[in-house]
């Protein structure tokens, strides 16, 4: 794959990281946050943080869709799988998540729940089509990448007029949670500093496209710079942020334009709002509660909306109190200041949202880069 | 001449396997003695007792076991037949011992196609031919339709170590190199795009391979070797991480030097796979002293089995027996042991 490797390239990478280190001012730091979970995977996965000058921070982001579904979510899928005749379809990297008690849909299907894991929702709609006797529930999670292709499937559902397919919808949107970010950087009381910037997300981008992003410039006066996820397209990126901050310049760049425009995938986001419409609030793992931040099937669809379809109990989950998650998702900590960290909380045994995924940052900081002194 | 113990031949076209097959009957015998009698042929086997009676070696024995899940049963480049002797094989030689004797049991699903078992125990037979080893003992069990996914192969090896070789990880130190036989991942992304239907413009085969002959040159090559390892379920990273542990050691690799095919890099990222967790087969992963490292190598490129081998690097004094690696890029990162899953049933 000789199109990866050229994003790869070393004698770049080392290019990069001397114009980045020449045009870092003295004395001032650039605290740049990398939206996506991809990205910060990328970061911890190359090595970046060693080719970065110590003056830029780069703080991890909840961009995470697996990091970010509260337990509540997750008791409430455990639920679904539990129900007589249900088949749950998932993907992969969900059935390790722990839910409340400790229950995740792995230990679900040990005990006897029928949860299959999918590559792409599709095969959970091909799946209802041939097991008429069963009930087909898609777990659909994600951003705005993962959205439309559950959009294709609720159609083709009802093309096919399957009675027993629904979706059990979690999707959430990118720019309700960068606003928020926004905000309570802005508005920290801690004392931590605000976020000087950025990274934006890559393939959220391609469907959304960069203008959603134009209210952090305008509003908040931070730069954005949307970044595809190869190493050298984050070091570019972040060099495009310093020469904004420098500049004294908040604007929406891009720098992943082999994939992303100003408008997006147009064709994508209709079929998004024909099948979808807001949820007035949804809760974000070590976020929590924001506006008008996900999605639901609308009206028209309700027949393939699990949640109307099944009755679910409340889940009574509680975050453990010790967790550091929301102050790291700020940037107002980093993972080696949580008590947890490393100790009752790690890849195997997550207690945290940034733990589940190795796109989390404290899992990527685990994984990647414990044998670093500090962030 | 012996008694004409069968009025029909076994239908190995259109026959499957029944509940009498693993009933202890005459339809049991009917199948050991045409298909596994037939294929293993050896005088151990053929003497037909319930074990296999063998002239004890000089010298220390190594002994594994294993056992053989894989799906699907059949792959590009091999099948679960020649990988239950090369597997078994490969865990033998890791000792520096030259397998002898192999047995295996065979746990197969009532509606089996015979004609898949056939091809299955030929080409079982045909890879302990080629390695130089007997399967003197065996046996056959049938599950319920349901009970099981096909057939499971449950394996057992003995293999004579020669005199003066002592290979274990606890062997391994600082200052020692590392080296690998070949590119990783071949193996279990073969698996993976056999499993998911993925076609390539180039096949991928799986590297199944026994190593036995080719550990046999490097330890005849003279060098200083401490330990060798075939990284199988979870890769280059989880088999390094288990021996730093084991040894108490920390390793510093070097990305650029670690083998990994283009194709393979290319569906990796397709799949999200990190080729240094996808298991292989047919590679080990050797520690010599480090001013052996250059020899070793050599001998190691001189055998078909190691001509893409690399130095790709060293270990070092690290109580925390962290693994890390120099990036393509210039970075570093920590090369952390597997989490959870990345393929099941891969072998």
């Amino acid at each position: 794959m000789k199109y990866i490797e050229e994003f790869r390239d070393r004698a770049l990478a080392e290019n990069l990281a001397a114009t980045i280190s020449k045009e870092v001012q003295p004395g001032r730091t650039y605290r740049f946050m990398e939206f996506c979970g991809g990205h910060t995977h990328a970061i911890y996965r190359f090595g970046l943080p060693d080719l970065l000058p110590p003056e830029v921070q780069m703080i991890h982001g909840p961009g995470c869709p697996v990091c970010v579904l509260p337990m509540a979510r997750i008791d409430a899928a455990i639920q679904l799988a539990q129900m007589p005749d249900v088949i749950l379809c998932s993907y992969g990297d969900m059935l390790r998540v722990p839910g409340g008690k400790r229950m995740s849909l792995l230990k679900a299907k040990a005990h006897g729940a029928d949860v299959r894991m999918v590559t792409s929702p599709h095969d959970a709609v091909v799946l209802a089509k041939e097991t008429p006797h069963k009930q087909i529930i898609f777990f659909a999670i994600g951003f705005e990448t993962t959205t439309p292709p559950t959009a294709v499937v609720v159609k083709q559902a009802r093309v096919w007029n399957l009675k027993n397919f629904s979706v059990f919808c979690n999707h959430v949107l990118t720019p309700p949670a960068l606003q928020w970010l926004l905000e309570s950087s802005a508005n920290a009381a801690d004392g931590v500093p605000p976020l000087d910037g950025f990274v934006g997300p890559s393939h959220v981008s391609a469907v959304i496209g960069t203008h959603p992003y134009e209210i952090a410039a305008t509003r908040y006066g931070k730069p954005v710079v949307i970044a595809g996820f190869e190493p050298l397209d984050v070091m570019q990126s972040i060099l495009m942020l310093i020469r904004q901050v420098n500049a004294g310049r908040a604007e929406v760049e891009n720098e992943y334009t082999r994939a992303v425009s100003r408008e997006g995938n147009v064709k994508a986001q209709e079929l998004m709002r024909d099948i979808f419409e807001l949820r007035d609030t949804f809760e974000w793992r070590g976020l929590g509660f924001i506006p008008n931040s996900a999605l639901r099937l609308r009206e028209a669809y309700a027949d393939f909306d699990a949640e109307r379809r099944f009755t679910l109990a409340p889940s009574e989950a509680k975050e453990n109190p010790a967790c550091q998650c929301p102050a790291i998702l700020r940037g107002a900590k980093v993972p080696t200041d949580c008590k947890l960290f490393g100790k009752t909380c790690t890849p195997e045994n997550p207690i945290g949202s940034c733990m589940v995924s190795s796109e989390g940052g404290c899992a990527a900081w685990y994984s990647y880069g414990r044998q670093r002194k500090t962030a | 001449m012996t008694a004409k113990r069968f009025e029909r031949p076994l239908d190995l076209k259109n026959g499957r396997i029944d509940m009498t097959h693993g009933s202890g009957g005459r339809a049991m015998a009917q199948l050991i003695d045409q298909l596994f009698a037939n294929a293993f042929d050896n005088p151990a086997l053929a003497e037909g007792n319930d074990q296999a009676r063998l002239d004890a070696p000089a010298g220390r024995l190594a002994f594994s076991t294993d056992s053989f899940v894989i799906s699907p049963l059949f792959f590009p480049g091999g099948d679960i037949g020649s990988l239950a002797v090369h597997g078994t094989v490969n865990d033998v030689a890791m000792s520096g011992a030259k397998p002898l004797w192999l047995s295996a049991g065979f746990i197969l699903e009532e509606g089996f196609p015979l004609s898949d078992l056939k091809r299955i125990i030929d080409s079982m037979a045909e890879a302990a031919r080629k390695c130089g080893v007997s399967i003197v003992t065996g046996d056959t069990k049938v599950v319920e339709k349901g009970k099981a996914d096909g057939l499971f192969i449950s394996t057992a090896g003995i293999g004579v170590i020669p005199s003066g070789i002592n290979l274990s990880a606890k062997h391994v130190q600082a200052g020692d190199a590392i080296l690998i036989s070949g590119p990783l991942g071949d193996h279990g992304v073969a698996v993976m795009a056999k499993r998911e239907n993925l076609t390539f413009e180039e096949e991928i085969l799986s590297d199944s391979a026994p190593l036995h002959d080719l550990v046999a040159k490097m330890i005849a090559s003279g060098t200083d070797l401490h330990a060798l390892r075939d990284p199988t379920r979870g890769g280059l990273a989880t088999t390094l991480n288990e021996i730093a542990q084991s040894a108490g050691v920390g390793m510093r690799l070097e990305e650029q030097s670690i083998p990994v095919r283009p194709s393979v890099r290319s569906v990796c990222e397709i799949l999200g796979l990190d080729p240094l967790y996808v298991a292989n087969e047919g590679r080990l992963i050797a520690f010599c002293a480090g001013k052996d490292a250059e020899k070793l190598l050599k001998s190691m490129r001189a055998h078909k089995h190691g001509a893409e081998a690399s130095i790709i690097g060293k270990v070092v004094e690290d109580p925390r027996a962290f693994v890390e690696m120099q990036t393509t890029l210039g970075g570093q990162r920590m090369v952390d042991w597997l989490t959870g899953e990345q393929l099941p049933r891969i072998c």
